[in-house]
Formats: C-alpha cells, structure tokens, sequence
C-alpha cells in the first residue's frame, strides 16, 4: 500500500529540523507516504506537529531537509506552476483587484494575454466570484477572499493543489459553506489535492486518505482510509465512527458519556 | 468628550490662534508693549493690503514658491530613487547604507558653507541646498519602505515563481508606495524649510526670506509677521494637498 506504482508525489523518509534560540528543534521524523494522481489526500495534527513545514517542502520553498521528496520520481528543486497553494491568510496582494491576483499567478504561463484573461474569468467562475473581478481585497469578506485565493491556486491548472489550513481562519459556517466548495472545486478541475488541517471533520469530509501525525517531533501516528462510499453527510454514523477514531489517535478523548456522569 | 472632540476638529484648531491674536490686540492696544516692538494686528493686516497691492510681496512669494519646487523636483526624485536602490538591492544597501546614514548625523545647515563655495550664494547655491534637504527624507522613507517588504509576500512571489521585474512591478514597488509618499510628503515640507534657510544664509535674493532679512534691517516687525505668517500658511497648505495627494494615490486601501 506504501508504494503504489502510480505514486505521483513521493514522501520519502523525510526529517526536517530547525535551529531556534541555538537550540536544535526537530520538526519532522521519518515521514514516508506517497499520493497517488487524482487523489484527496489530508494530513491533520495538532499545531506544532510540523503539517505546514511539511507543505513548504513538496511546495519546494524549503529545501534544506533529510530524506527526499519527489514528483514523479524527481526530486523537488523549487516552486513550479504544477503545484498551487492556498496559504491559511489568503495572502491576496491589497494592491490588485481580485482578477489582478488571479492573473498574477498565470505571469509564468506563457500563455497570450486573451487566454490568460479568459482563464481568471473562468476561475473566478469557478469559486463563485465571477461579479466580483474588480474588487480590491480590502472590499471582499474573509471567505471571499479565500475563494480569489483558490481561483489563484488553480488557474494554471496545477496537477497539485497544495492546501495549507485554507480554511482556518474563516468562521464556522462560511467553512462549512466553503468545505463542500471546495470537494465541488477540486472535483471539477480533477487535480490532486494535498490539504493541510487541524480540523479532522474537515478531514474526513474532504479527503479520501488522511495521514495523522503526532507531534514532538512530527511524525505519522497512522494513515486512514476513508471509505465512506462517496457518502460525505457530517452526520452520518460511519462518517462519526471515522472521526472519533482519528480524535482518539490525535489523543483526544471522546467519550461524552463518562464526561456526563464526571459532571 | 466625544461631544467636542470628533465633531469639529477644524473650529477647535482654530481657537488656539484666535485666542492668541486676541491677547495680542489687547497688548497692543494697551501700551504695554511699544508699537515698533509689537505692531497691533490691525496694523499687520493693513501692511500685508500694502504688500499684496504695490509691492514685490506677489513675485516674493512667487519666487520663494518655485525655488522650493524646483529643489523639490531635484531632490526628491533622486531621493526616492537612491532609497529603491538601497531598499531592493542588498548589495547597494550594505555598499552606500552606512555612508548615508554617517551623511544624515551632519546637521543639514552645517553644508551652508560648503555648497555656497560650490555652487555660489546666488540660485544654484540656494536650489542645491533645497534639494539636498529633501533628499534625505526621500532616501531614507523610500529605502524603508522597500526593504520592509513582508516576508509572505516575498514568499508568495516565490510561490508564484514570478520574474525579478514581475516581483518589483508586482509586489515590491506597490508594498513600498506608502513609503515612497510618506518621504515625497516630507521631503517637500523639508524644501519648504530649507527655502527659508537659503534665503536667509545665502545671498539676498527676492524671496520670503529676504523680505524677512528686510523687516530685520529695517526695523520693521510688521513686514517680518506678514511674512512669517505667509510662511506658515503656505507650509500648511504644502503638506494638506501632499497628505491628500497620498490618500488618492494608495486607492486599495479600504474606502
């Protein structure tokens, strides 16, 4: 199961650590996993269990580290147009419109200015914000403004869209609302997604893999398979059973009877 | 509290003056101090009538203006150019950073000399000293500005794997536009006050300074509070119109 043959991204034996304060902080251990094209895969953890510095990696930011990542069977050298991230602040440049972001990413598409346009149209089609292309950020509430950041992410039709906790900051029900966008989004446009999260609901929604880490210093607690039959309803008791299974493997006690009769 | 303060900000600004020019008339009417000494409003206003019909007051004016213009349209640009330069290359700043900064501890007066056995006491002399006074404030807002590019922009840039040119045009110029107006601002309150310096250091020429050298020489403190008043006002309009001139150039921020 490790090692699919059709494996695009390969995390191979990975360890990163950092110096902080002159001291040697290890953030990640032994991390191997591999995603295969098409697939949904999350990491969910707790803060600090190096999830985002793991992100930087494939992202190709960072690449001082142990071990290897690779796509395709090469290792990752730097950031490249087949890879869109989606970073937790939506990281919009204040001084573009919301269709000048989006345009910003297609720069190094080689692509004539007509096809360029019609692809930040068709994105922000895409996300839902097809009124809005003249806006400035500063006017667009903070799920829109994550929508013009995914419509960014995706509008060089990446083979990997790279997904830092891109729902973190939003309130609770515009991440609801943005969740199954987002299945519909990455759906539509086919591409492999990696979603970083400490929301396990999110997780279980959205992906068909999610890899658990534990922190001190990072490391996969388990890989779960989600198989819930293309059946996401939140409230569903399989999609229950699933997330308290991965609650209990992040050390989250789960259990609302005993908290009952301690109260 | 919020009854007075937010409500008419200007009328409270100016109380101040109206009070002051109040205890002025009253001192001037009452004797206390001689008329030479202290000329009674009344007797200000009617020189400053003088001035503004007869006299060279409009060309004075005039030419106190456009020297500081001219300064500015010197100075300024290079100034905003040199801080880009020092701000975006890390080379350049290291290179030509510490010399401007040994540059500024020299108080900008102590170049008087300097510059008038360079360029003469007469207009260069005066024009040179106005814009290397507002070369400074340009230079050293702009190369904030530009050097404090924050550090997820920078990242996003790389993200987006965006050319050198792309990364100014796009994000490192407009990150430090806000700068780059601050130092302009500044820059042209500076020539403003160096205006006055040159004026009164350097040769006599037409000009505001000089007609306060003449109130001086003269004995004629009516002619120096015109001018001075004139000096202040237009100084005040300076940096309303480059205030709001800022405010319409960075249009993204929340209207």
């Amino acid at each position: 199961m490790t090692h699919t043959p059709r494996a695009a991204l390969e995390i191979d034996q990975v360890g990163k650590s950092f110096d902080v304060a002159g001291r040697r902080v290890e953030a990640l251990r032994d991390i191997s996993f591999s995603v295969r094209t098409g697939e949904f895969v999350a990491i969910v953890g707790a803060s600090g269990c190096g999830k985002s510095t793991l992100l930087r990696l494939i992202l190709g930011l960072d690449t001082d580290y142990q071990g290897e990542v690779r796509l395709d069977g090469r290792r990752i050298e730097r950031p490249g147009l087949d890879r869109g991230v989606v970073f937790q602040d939506h990281r919009l440049l204040p001084w573009l419109t919301a269709e000048g972001n989006v345009a910003a990413a297609l720069r190094r598409s080689g692509l004539p200015k007509a096809e360029r346009r019609q692809l930040v149209a068709e994105h922000l089609d895409l996300v839902g914000l097809g009124n809005f292309a003249t806006a400035w950020p500063a006017q667009l509430s903070g799920g829109m403004s994550q929508r013009v950041a995914i419509a960014r992410a995706l509008v060089n039709r990446p083979r990997f869209l790279l997904l830092d906790e891109p729902l973190g900051a939003l309130d609770a029900l515009t991440r609801l609302r943005l969740q199954d966008e987002l299945a519909r989004i990455v759906r539509h446009e086919g591409t492999t997604a990696l979603l970083v999260t400490h929301d396990v609901d999110e997780a279980v929604f959205l992906a068909d893999r999610i890899i658990v880490l534990q922190p001190d210093p990072g490391r996969i607690a388990r890989i779960v398979e989600v198989d819930l039959d293309g059946q996401r309803d939140r409230s569903a008791p399989a999609f229950l059973r699933l997330r308290d299974e991965i609650l209990d493997t992040l050390g989250v006690r789960h259990a609302p009877r005993a908290i009952a009769t301690a109260a | 509290m919020s009854a007075i303060a937010p409500a008419r900000p200007i009328l409270l600004g100016l109380l101040v003056p109206v009070v002051l020019i109040g205890i002025w008339q009253v001192l001037a009417a009452s004797h206390l101090v001689a008329s030479y000494i202290l000329p009674s409003p009344a007797a200000v206003l009617a020189r400053f009538g003088d001035e503004l019909g007869g006299g060279t007051f409009g060309s004075d004016v005039w030419a106190s203006l456009s020297r500081a213009l001219v300064g500015f349209a010197i100075g300024a640009p290079a100034g905003v150019a040199f801080g880009l330069l020092l701000g975006l290359s890390r080379l350049a700043g290291r290179l030509f950073g510490p010399i401007f900064l040994a540059y500024r501890q020299v108080a900008l007066f102590a170049w008087v000399p300097l510059l008038s056995m360079w360029f003469g006491g007469g207009e260069a002399g005066k024009v040179a000293f106005i814009a290397m006074t507002a070369f400074a404030p340009a230079t050293i807002n702009t190369w904030r500005g530009a050097a404090a590019v924050p550090a997820p922009y920078r990242e996003l840039s790389r993200a987006l794997i965006l050319g050198r040119l792309d990364h100014l045009r796009l994000v490192a110029l407009p990150s430090a536009l806000p700068g780059i107006l601050t130092g302009l601002r500044t820059a042209l309150i500076y020539a403003w006050l160096a205006t006055v310096g040159a004026e009164l250091f350097l040769d006599i020429a037409p000009g505001l300074g000089g007609r306060l050298n003449e109130g001086r020489d003269k004995f004629e403190v009516d002619l120096m509070i015109v001018a001075l008043t004139v000096l202040a006002t237009l100084g005040l309009g300076f940096s309303q119109l480059a205030a709001a001139a800022e405010r319409r150039s960075i249009r993204w921020r929340r209207r």
